[in-house]
């Protein structure tokens, strides 16, 4: 017993709480990545995710697209989409200050929740995942038998979602610390001129940076859709966390950035048991902490 | 001293008799630049021909590193006319100038801190054939060989930061090369190891345009310097008339 509840109710918080740290960590990534090389702060990263989930079902009802195919199509899909507001819109903004895309991608959010709202409604749509996913094992948390409180339920559907992201994490993370690409990036986020006067193609590099971030938000869409109602306002709860999590990792630290998602993750299921009352602002409490004390985030490189 | 002088000026002379009838390697007319709102460089203009190592001298604020950006095109605004290679590169963006067969090594060295000694190396594009393999720069460098492995470029020190600076470059495959202030803030020793590099680079072939502020160092290379001041051209001193106009260079540079 600790906190005064069964072990097997403290593992499935926990549980819960890493899969919550993992949406946290597919976000914050692709938010990380895209200020690096873009120096916008993309707003509209919910927004992209919440679309991903509708692209989700929308390729179940009409075209009969599984969940499978999804999972490898919508981050294609979103990632063009990204492409495309990076070349009409995002790239008339990168000599201006933050806040310019930050104001530009907020108002996409307006937009495109409002027409999703205005397609689909805002009560929420169904999505049926894959039979497979359905139902959830027992795990012995210690060698007694017998005694049910010794047992942890584990959601099949949602350790897919953990499993899923942290392979997604530590991919991200080899291609940009580990190779050509990655040192073009991390060179780039540095000193795009020089980069380019290497002989580099800066600008399509950075084009390719919002796909891959919005894809990344998409592939999230697609987890997210079988695990919750897809709605249209499901980014914009999200993402204000994600940014605190970000503001808490630091821009600096794509390791961090991961590594601060999942314990922030944790922290949030600890106080669901501790003081289920803190849970929804304890991020936001540590926020103002690390702010306070490193303003450049635990990860971050100060300025 | 005037003997080791002869066969330099006349490498120069034959460079220039070529000069008739091959296209010189980077040739500048009427060059404008501006940064912002800012009028830099007044009408520049130059002549590179291969082989040759020519220097740019002048006073801070001539307009050195301004001339030295707009032909790579790191410089937004310019007009006129820049040729390189025989083509016309005033209106292309840099990563095309530089595919090319033009590399550039900035001032303030440009090492990354997000990348390791050997990422930075590695770093530029092979953009030609016949680029310095990575065995011979580690023997045109050996401080680089040593620390290779060091995880962070910038924890390199100032002089092994240009010699990194350097080293990527040569790798690439680009036959010419813009050198800027190669040497500014290194001791002595360094200095002259620096000098000892672009001696042999120049023997490899390497057509090098050198941006300094060390006249004397700069002198003892280069077979043409062309001075600066206020953004243009004033005068073009050639290596066998150095001592006739040293004190009139001497009164432009201000040293």
């Amino acid at each position: 017993m600790v906190f005064d509840v069964p072990l097997s109710f403290l593992a499935l918080q926990l549980f819960i709480g890493l899969q919550n740290g993992a949406f946290y960590a597919l976000l914050s990534l692709g938010l990380a990545v895209i200020f690096g090389m873009l120096n916008v702060i993309n707003f509209a990263h919910g927004a992209q995710y919440m679309l991903g989930a509708f692209a989700t079902w929308l390729g179940l009802e009409y075209l009969g697209i599984s969940y499978w195919w999804s999972l490898l199509l919508v981050p294609i899909v979103l990632g063009l989409f990204g492409i495309l507001i990076e070349r009409a819109l995002l790239r008339w903004l990168y000599d201006l200050d933050h806040l310019y895309g930050l104001l530009l991608t907020f108002g996409l959010v307006l937009i495109i929740e409002g027409l999703v709202t205005d397609g689909f409604g805002s009560s929420g749509l169904p999505y049926d995942k894959p039979a497979l996913f359905a139902g959830s094992e027992r795990l012995a948390l210690s060698g007694l038998t017998g005694n049910e409180r010794d047992f942890m339920v584990v959601p099949i559907y949602r350790l897919w979602i953990i499993v899923a992201a942290v392979i997604l994490c530590i991919a991200t993370w080899y291609m940009i610390e580990r190779t050509r690409l990655g040192s073009y990036l991390r060179a780039a986020t540095e000193n795009p001129a020089l980069v380019r006067a290497f002989g580099v193609n800066v600008p399509l590099l950075i084009t390719l940076t919002y796909g891959f971030g919005v894809a990344l938000a998409g592939f999230a869409g697609v987890l997210a859709a079988g695990l919750q109602a897809i709605t249209p306002h499901m980014g914009s709860n999200l993402i204000i966390v994600v940014f605190a999590v970000v503001v808490i990792g630091g821009m600096g630290s794509i390791l961090g950035s991961i590594i601060t998602s999942f314990a922030l993750g944790l922290v949030e299921a600890i106080t669901r048991i501790a003081y289920p009352e803190a849970s929804n602002i304890v991020i936001f409490v540590i926020m103002i902490l690390v702010l306070l004390t490193r303003p450049a985030g635990l990860f971050g490189r100060e300025a | 001293m005037p003997n080791s002088d002869i066969p330099i000026a006349a490498g120069s002379e034959a460079a220039m008799r070529a000069s008739a009838t091959v296209e010189p390697v980077i040739q500048v007319e009427g060059l404008q630049a501006y940064y912002g709102e800012s009028h830099i460089l007044h009408g520049v203009d130059l002549t590179v021909h291969e082989g040759e190592l020519v220097t740019l001298l002048g006073r801070n604020g001539a307009g050195k590193t301004t001339t030295l950006k707009s032909i790579i095109g790191m410089v937004g605004q310019r007009a006129g006319s820049i040729r390189v290679l025989g083509q016309e590169t005033v209106n292309l963006k840099s990563n095309r100038i530089a595919r090319l067969g033009i590399a550039y090594c900035p001032e303030e060295r440009g090492i990354f801190s997000s990348l390791s000694v050997e990422e930075n190396l590695y770093l530029p594009p092979v953009i030609g054939e016949g680029g310095v393999s990575v065995e011979e720069l580690f023997e045109l460098f050996p401080n680089l060989k040593e620390r290779r492995g060091t995880k962070q470029g910038t924890r390199l020190s100032g002089g092994e930061q240009q010699m990194l600076a350097i080293a990527r470059i040569l790798r690439t495959g680009a036959k010419v090369l813009l050198l800027d202030e190669p040497t500014e803030g290194l001791a002595p020793v360094i200095v002259q190891q620096i000098g000892n590099i672009i001696r042999k680079l120049k023997e490899r072939g390497f057509t090098i345009l050198l941006v300094e502020q060390n006249f004397r160092f700069a002198a003892g290379l280069a077979e043409r310097n062309y001075v600066m001041e206020d953004g243009r051209i004033v005068d073009m001193v050639r290596h066998d008339e150095l001592a006739a106009k040293e004190a009139q260079l001497q009164e432009f540079l201000g040293v």
